[in-house]
């Protein structure tokens, strides 16, 4: 067999932007799949628009296009490159639909390009509904009883044959976009509406409901020759009707015998063989029915999905690694398992450990949305905790999510428990069910109420019903001894748990045990239940007999990762961390990564020299160092680069005796509390804006009154923007402290001033006590007030001059020495009327510093983690990996544009959420377009981002008084190259007032005409407008506004909100009626 | 819970809890992978003699039910988990794992580190063990009382596990063969998977004689799985060979491939830990298919994996081997009806892949017909 040698070049294609349900286990799997093909000799060609992404770093493919992935894009690429073949089964339903694109316009055809992996009949097969449903009925499954719908009429008609509730899916979206549970005709309406709207093909399936039923997922995967096998099972915690990426899932399952599990496993592989998925990884659903074992199909992917990462990181089978070489031509047998190096990939992984992912959310970042959990993927990442115990991995994953609500609490007041509240509630999947069944199990709610309240399987109620035993136990009072705390540790409780049911310090616990000696052991997941030697690393913790930490001769290095995707931490940290292992392990030192999120390439075992998939709170990571500090020489850890997760360990690391390496957490502390880096900007001489800390109601208004309104509030020690607002009185000062902070002298609010139309400045530089090296200076297309992690940016920075630049510097400079940065720094300034303003700095790695790297060619976190083991910016310049003079100059203008979710969130009564940019962070990742004109870059962001911006057709212009002086000259420009305007009321006058022509239209609190002249609203859902410009006027009474913005989420019509964006989009027209966008590698770029 | 202990052979000594029936046990310790199928594993006649470590951490979680015993009763003669569970949830549950323990008198430990165990008994060999439960015998004595045990190789267990009657299991729907299956620890699942087939199986006890073999007159004769050394069986080893010179197509797996085997002149030997999973790779040396298997061996058969062998019952071949390890797993005469396979075509547990070997026993009977023998 062995290998396709007339393959010699292969286009892979990249997933794009992070969104809800696609997220950066596809930078893990297309990064695999770049290594394999070049370690195979094949010429790789790459095109992603995600610029923070591991797999877009220039050495990871011979040529990489950083540019929307469309088909008119893609086949640019194939005219220029001419690969043998696309690959496109590891980059998600995005590249599944651009392969689709490009096979159905006659793309592939004309070039000669073969598609590999999968065809594009087996595609269909797989993702369309009623083609599927042939195929299990043909051998011999079942299917939920269901009706293809293409119009409301159908799907009313469809409900009353099949009965509420019923589940609506919408065809070819991914992540469950736009499907959900209807219990009334009320809720068909809005729920298949937004599904048809949805749909690429207009098509909804009505399905009759198996909620409550046990849910179970298998990561199959299918060579050339037939070859089938089963890489693990999942078993949904949360039964049927919460979406398998909402739901807390264990591998492997857990409540099934093995005639139950055959019976899966063999429909799974007559599935793929009948689809022909020929080779590669797919993964199927199924529903079991908790009481007779009636088995249903769900459904198939016929790719790489979320699930494979989760699973590869499970078992130790690197699924996306093994499709790309099955897709190559290998088959399963001649494929070596890496691990343990004698045994072929052709086997089924077996686990001696308990695999446990819990989902992360941020409905707080969405105040309005329903919080309930249906079949639309909601949360924003994920946490995986492995343990030789459901419990005890159960009880790691919560801690790694790093939120308090999710950690299990045993308050001593039972009494005071609403165990019936409880059990209502729990009827409703939301984010904190869980907690809500074990507070009602240990206030002494019955196995069976809470089964028949949440429907969660008893065998996972009887598990948490054994930690709730094992916690009253420990709150027996008696000397902390080491049977005690053995028996704790033994579910799972952590230190900060144990010392809250024996009303002691988490410090105090911990000094027990290590006085006891009581440790955790390091056990190896390994793929074979040890039944083979292994020869990755990859461990977690249990606390047992037997560690399998090997002694080590090597100076190590500690790298914290980032845990859980977060709004506001996601890929962009993990770039960091991945790459700081990278130069580290071309510096010789052993590079140790400790990290719980299972879709990043920081977890791949392949990554650093040991993997510890473990939480990172204090006492895991302290542990990991501990068993480390035994096997042999650690320098320290590092803590920068991973945000604010592992920054925030700093402190207490030290305190521990631990070395951090790089900035020290005291100058950490003097960066991020806010009176000290005051006193520091007092220092170097460098103004803030003018703020006060409150810490009561009376004080953040007298502070208001002080400063002048617009103010922003915020609570202190934030990251992405939490809870920030900015007010303009002193009525909505006091509201917001009411609804969105807990203000204490603990816990104060900070008040700045807002500066209004202010430029903002993003600067990443690296400081290494003597010399500063400005990585660079991205200048926010939004004006401040706009979170930086959602306001669109430009390098380099077109309206700042050389001497404002050099100013910066000088400013940056300063604060690195002040604070006393050792490694990466990110600065924000705003430039109001010539004046510099220092908004915030954090001695860190930022969000933009893979965006930086790529704009400029420097790899700025590799030579963090260098200047953080002792080198100096001195001899990085002499070693090539920094240039040797001068600071990061960017190639071409690069724009990075942020991507929202407001098409994921409804409130609860089924409308959209509000799409407006403020300054809370609500994008969940990002895009990049480059090219050598602005007007170009941006439009080339906008296309991946959102989708195309229109070159001609009508535009709704609706200005915030704010901004009718500078919103008046885009609409004209607008007006001028060809497009029809359309305003209502002020904008509408402001616009005549000005003579520039447009069509004067009805509001939405107008209503429909006299004549039946529609609403802006009705004119947007008639798919009458092409673009929307509509500036909010400040939080409230904007209904108008709001029904606008949600209708075009809905439309998918591309929605500018700021004034500054809108000028950004001018150009960008403009660009794109001049000329075709170009395309170039990034190697191009940077040569 | 009061502790128990976990004693091997070569001193080393595990901590765990007492769990299933209390008392003292002993056997040869062995690992098992599977992360499904207990039920299948503790009725499995195979295990006698075992004490079986389960490296799944938990065990239990579905219970027991009826219809997936592989035999009568619970055969393995310790049991040895991490997790047991508490409560049973599975639809199908009639009964606690632990309560079935308890009734059948089986001796099981819990909470002891299984990986760690596993790992030792990969590097060391499988080896004698004893649980030792509401004990108190000292370390050291604990250790010489495992040490009076008898050793697996050279263990002779078919009469412990056998039917002492014959049993027909009949036919579904038309019965369109006999075959006679010689019972060395058969599993229930082996006669399920021929009679689907329209055969009808005579289950014979392991001394059997060829007499009434023949009288049966069967269009097959079927070895069956089971315990003990394959060295030690010289009497059915003659019987094969009868067997084969009358030219009644043969189907043998796992105990009985390796008497196949040895009645072809190959030597069987120990494995250092065995295979005893359901994961197990085979791979098909005639059409590169390649299985994945469940195997429950200690003993393993010598032969030439590559071309062809020659015996007196004519030239043959391996057809099977295991992608871990290179063992063979499979064999085939090919001038006369009979072939053998080293793992469980009729898994339980374990997947289905390797089912279409019924399917080639059934085309061999069909090849080799009684009518054309008598001629």
């Amino acid at each position: 067999m062995a290998r396709d040698t007339s393959i010699k070049s292969v286009l892979v294609i990249g997933s794009g932007p992070i969104v809800i349900g696609q997220a950066c286990e596809f930078d893990y799997s297309g990064t695999q799949a770049c290594r394999v093909l070049r370690a195979e000799g094949i010429r790789v060609i790459l095109v992603n628009s995600n610029p923070a992404t591991i797999m877009t770093d220039p050495e990871f493919a011979d040529a990489t296009y950083i540019e929307p992935i469309t088909p008119e894009f893609i086949e640019q690429i194939i005219i220029k490159e001419k690969p043998d073949a696309v690959l496109a089964t590891l980059g998600g339903q995005t590249a599944l639909n651009a392969a689709i694109g490009l096979y159905e316009l006659g793309t592939l055809a004309k070039y000669g390009v073969k598609l590999i992996g999968a065809d594009v009949d087996a595609i269909k097969r797989g993702e369309n509904r009623e083609l599927f449903r042939a195929i299990v009925e043909k051998i011999g499954g079942e299917s939920a009883r269901s009706i293809i719908c293409h119009t409301m009429e159908d799907s009313l008609e469809a409900a009353k044959k099949l009965n509420y509730p019923v589940v609506v899916r919408p065809s070819f979206t991914m992540g469950g976009l736009g499907s959900g549970i209807a219990f009334s005709e009320d809720e068909l309406k809005q729920i298949a509406g937004a599904g048809l709207r949805h749909s690429p093909t207009s098509e909804v399936l009505l399905e009759e409901s198996i909620i409550g039923w046990k849910e179970y997922e298998l990561e199959v995967m299918r060579d050339k020759t037939d070859n089938v096998v089963i890489v693990c099972s999942i078993e949904n915690l949360d039964p049927m009707g919460v979406h398998t990426g909402d739901s807390i899932t264990v591998a492997p399952s857990m409540t099934l015998t093995d005639v139950e599990y055959q019976k899966l496993r063999d429909l799974s592989i007559a599935i793929i063989r009948e689809v022909g998925v020929d080779t590669g990884g797919c993964n199927i659903q199924f529903a079991v029915n908790p009481d007779n074992g009636r088995i249903i199909v769900i459904e198939m992917n016929p790719r790489v999905s979320r699930s494979s990462a989760l699973a590869s990181k499970a078992t130790g089978f690197p699924i996306a690694k093994i499709a790309t070489k099955l897709a190559i031509g290998y088959t399963l047998d001649e494929i070596r398992n890496d691990i343990t190096q004698v045994t072929p990939a052709s086997f089924e992984p077996t686990l001696d450990y308990v695999v446990v992912k819990a989902p992360r959310f941020a409905f707080e970042k969405f105040a309005d949305a329903d919080p309930r959990l249906t079949t639309t993927m909601k949360s924003v990442g994920e946490a995986m905790a492995i343990g030789r115990s459901f419990p005890e991995a159960l009880m790691k994953a919560l801690r790694s999510l790093e939120r308090k609500e999710a950690i299990f609490t045993f308050p001593s007041k039972k009494n005071d428990i609403p165990i019936d509240e409880l059990l209502k509630k729990m009827r409703t999947p939301t984010e904190y069910r869980l907690q809500q069944v074990q507070l009602a199990m240990w206030a002494g709610a019955t196995i069976e109420s809470v089964y028949e309240a949440s429907k969660i399987d008893r065998w996972y109620l009887e598990q948490i019903s054994i930690i709730n035993e094992r916690a009253q136990l420990i709150a027996q009072p008696g000397e902390l001894n080491a049977d005690v705390i053995r028996s704790a540790k033994n579910i799972g409780l952590s230190d900060s748990q144990i010392a809250q049911l024996r009303s002691i310090t988490e410090e105090d616990v911990r000094r027990s045990r290590n006085h006891l000696g009581i440790h955790p052991v390091y056990k190896t997941v390994d793929t074979c239940a040890a039944e083979f030697e292994a020869f990755t690393p990859y461990h977690y913790s249990s606390y047992e007999e037997e560690t399998e930490v090997k002694p080590r001769t090597k100076s190590a290095v500690i790298i914290l990762g980032s845990g859980p995707n977060r709004i506001g931490q996601g890929i962009e940290f993990d770039y960091s961390c991945v790459h700081a292992s990278f130069a580290l392990q071309e510096s010789d030192f052993e590079t140790i990564m400790i990290n719980c999120n299972p879709e990043t390439v920081s977890t791949d075992y392949d990554t650093s020299d040991r993997l510890y998939f473990e939480p990172l709170t204090l006492e895991d990571v302290l542990e990991v160092i501990h068993a480390e500090t035994l096997a042999g020489p650690v320098l320290g850890v590092i803590t920068q680069l991973g945000g604010q997760t592992p920054l925030g360990l700093a402190a207490g690391l030290k305190d521990a005796g631990v070395t951090i390496l790089g900035t020290s957490p005291e100058a950490i502390n003097l960066a991020e509390e806010r009176g000290a880096f005051g006193e520091i900007l007092k220092q170097v001489n460098l103004l803030a804006p003018e703020y006060g800390m409150a810490s009561s109601e009376q004080e953040a208004l007298t502070i208001a009154q002080r400063i002048g309104y617009p103010v922003l509030v915020r609570p202190s020690f934030v990251l992405g923007g939490r809870g920030m607002e900015i007010v303009y009185d002193d009525e909505s000062l006091a509201g917001f402290i009411s609804r969105a902070t807990d203000i204490t002298p603990d816990h104060p609010v900070l008040v700045d001033r807002f500066l209004d139309s202010a430029i903002e400045i993003d600067v990443d530089a690296l400081f290494d006590g003597q010399e500063l090296f400005l990585g660079g200076v991205m200048e926010h297309i939004e004006e401040a007030g706009i979170h930086s992690g959602d306001s669109a940016c430009v390098l380099p920075a077109m309206s700042l001059s050389r001497d404002q630049i050099a100013t910066i510097k000088e400013a940056t400079t300063k604060i690195a020495k002040a604070v006393g940065v050792v490694g990466l720094i990110n600065i924000q300034f705003a430039m109001s009327d010539s004046q510099l303003f220092v908004l915030e700095a954090n001695p860190r790695a930022s969000r933009t510093v893979p965006f930086v790297s790529k704009a400029t060619g420097v790899p700025l976190a590799k030579t963090a983690a260098r200047l953080a083991v002792g080198s100096s910016i001195a001899a990085l310049r002499e070693e090539g990996l920094l240039p040797n003079k001068g600071d990061g100059i960017a190639k071409g203008i690069s724009v990075k544009e942020a991507v929202l979710p407001w098409n994921r969130f409804r409130r609860t009564d089924g409308r959209g959420v509000d799409a407006v940019l403020g300054p809370e962070m609500r994008s969940t990742g990002e895009v990049m377009g480059i090219s050598n004109s602005f007007g170009q870059s941006y439009a080339k962001s906008q296309i991946s981002a959102f989708g195309a911006l229109p070159k001609n057709g009508t535009v709704f212009v609706s200005l915030a008084d704010k901004d009718k002086a500078q919103g008046i000259q885009a609409a004209h420009d607008l007006s001028r190259i060809g497009f029809q305007i359309l305003a209502t009321g002020g904008t509408a006058d402001a616009l005549s007032a000005k003579q520039i022509p447009c069509t004067r239209v009805r509001k939405h609190s107008e209503g429909t005409g006299p004549l039946g002249e529609k609403t802006i609203v009705e004119l947007i859902n008639s798919g009458s407008i092409d673009l929307i410009i509509n500036t909010p006027v400040g939080r409230g009474t904007r209904q108008d506004g709001w029904l606008i913005r949600t209708a075009a989420v809905q439309r998918s019509v591309p929605c500018i909100t700021t004034t500054a964006g809108f000028k950004a989009a001018v150009e960008g027209i403009k660009s794109l009626q001049r000329e075709e966008l170009s395309i170039r590698s990034i190697q191009s770029w940077l040569a | 819970m009061s502790k128990a202990f976990l004693v091997l052979d070569d001193g080393r000594i595990f901590e765990g809890s007492s769990w299933a029936f209390e008392g003292t046990t002993f056997g040869e310790a062995v690992f098992q992978t599977g992360m499904t199928g207990y039920q299948e594993t503790l009725t499995d006649p195979s295990y006698h003699k075992q004490v079986v470590v389960m490296t799944a951490p938990h065990i239990g979680n579905t219970g027991m039910n009826t219809q997936d015993n592989e035999s009568k009763k619970i055969w393995v003669s310790g049991f040895v988990v991490r997790n047991p569970s508490p409560i049973t949830s599975n639809w199908r549950s009639e009964k606690s794992l632990e309560k079935e323990l308890i009734d059948q008198k089986i001796v099981g430990i819990s909470g002891v580190d299984t990986r760690a165990l596993t790992r030792h008994l990969r590097d060391r060999g499988a080896m004698r063990v004893g649980i030792f439960s509401g004990q108190s015998l000292t370390r050291e004595e604990m250790v010489i009382e495992v040490r009076k045990q008898p050793q697996m190789s050279g263990s002779y267990l078919s009469q412990d596990v056998s039917t002492k009657k014959s049993y027909v299991v009949a036919a579904q729907g038309e019965k369109k063969f006999t075959v006679a299956a010689i019972d060395l620890g058969i599993k229930g699942a082996t006669p399920r998977a021929l009679s689907i087939r329209g055969v009808e199986t005579h289950v014979m006890p392991y001394n059997v004689s060829f007499k009434e073999i023949s009288d049966l007159n069967p269009d097959g004769v079927f070895l069956s799985n089971g315990p003990g050394d394959p060295a030690t069986m010289t009497a059915t080893i003659d019987l094969v060979r009868k067997i084969l010179l009358a030219e009644i197509p043969i189907f043998g797996i796992c105990f009985g491939h390796q008497i196949l085997g040895r009645a072809l002149g190959f030597e069987t030997y120990k494995l250092q830990f065995g295979h005893r999973g359901i994961n197990q790779p085979v791979i098909d040396k005639n059409t590169n298919k390649v299985e994945i298997t469940a195997h429950n061996h200690g003993f393993a058969l010598k032969a030439p994996t590559d071309g062809i062998f020659s015996t007196v019952f004519g030239t043959g071949e391996v057809t099977h081997v295991c992608l871990n390890d290179g063992v063979v797993e499979g064999l085939q005469l090919l001038e006369r009806a009979a072939f053998s396979v080293q793992y469980h075509p009729e898994a339980a547990a374990g997947p289905h892949d390797a089912d279409y070997l019924f399917d080639r026993f059934i085309d061999l009977m069909l090849k080799y017909p009684v009518a054309q023998r008598i001629k």
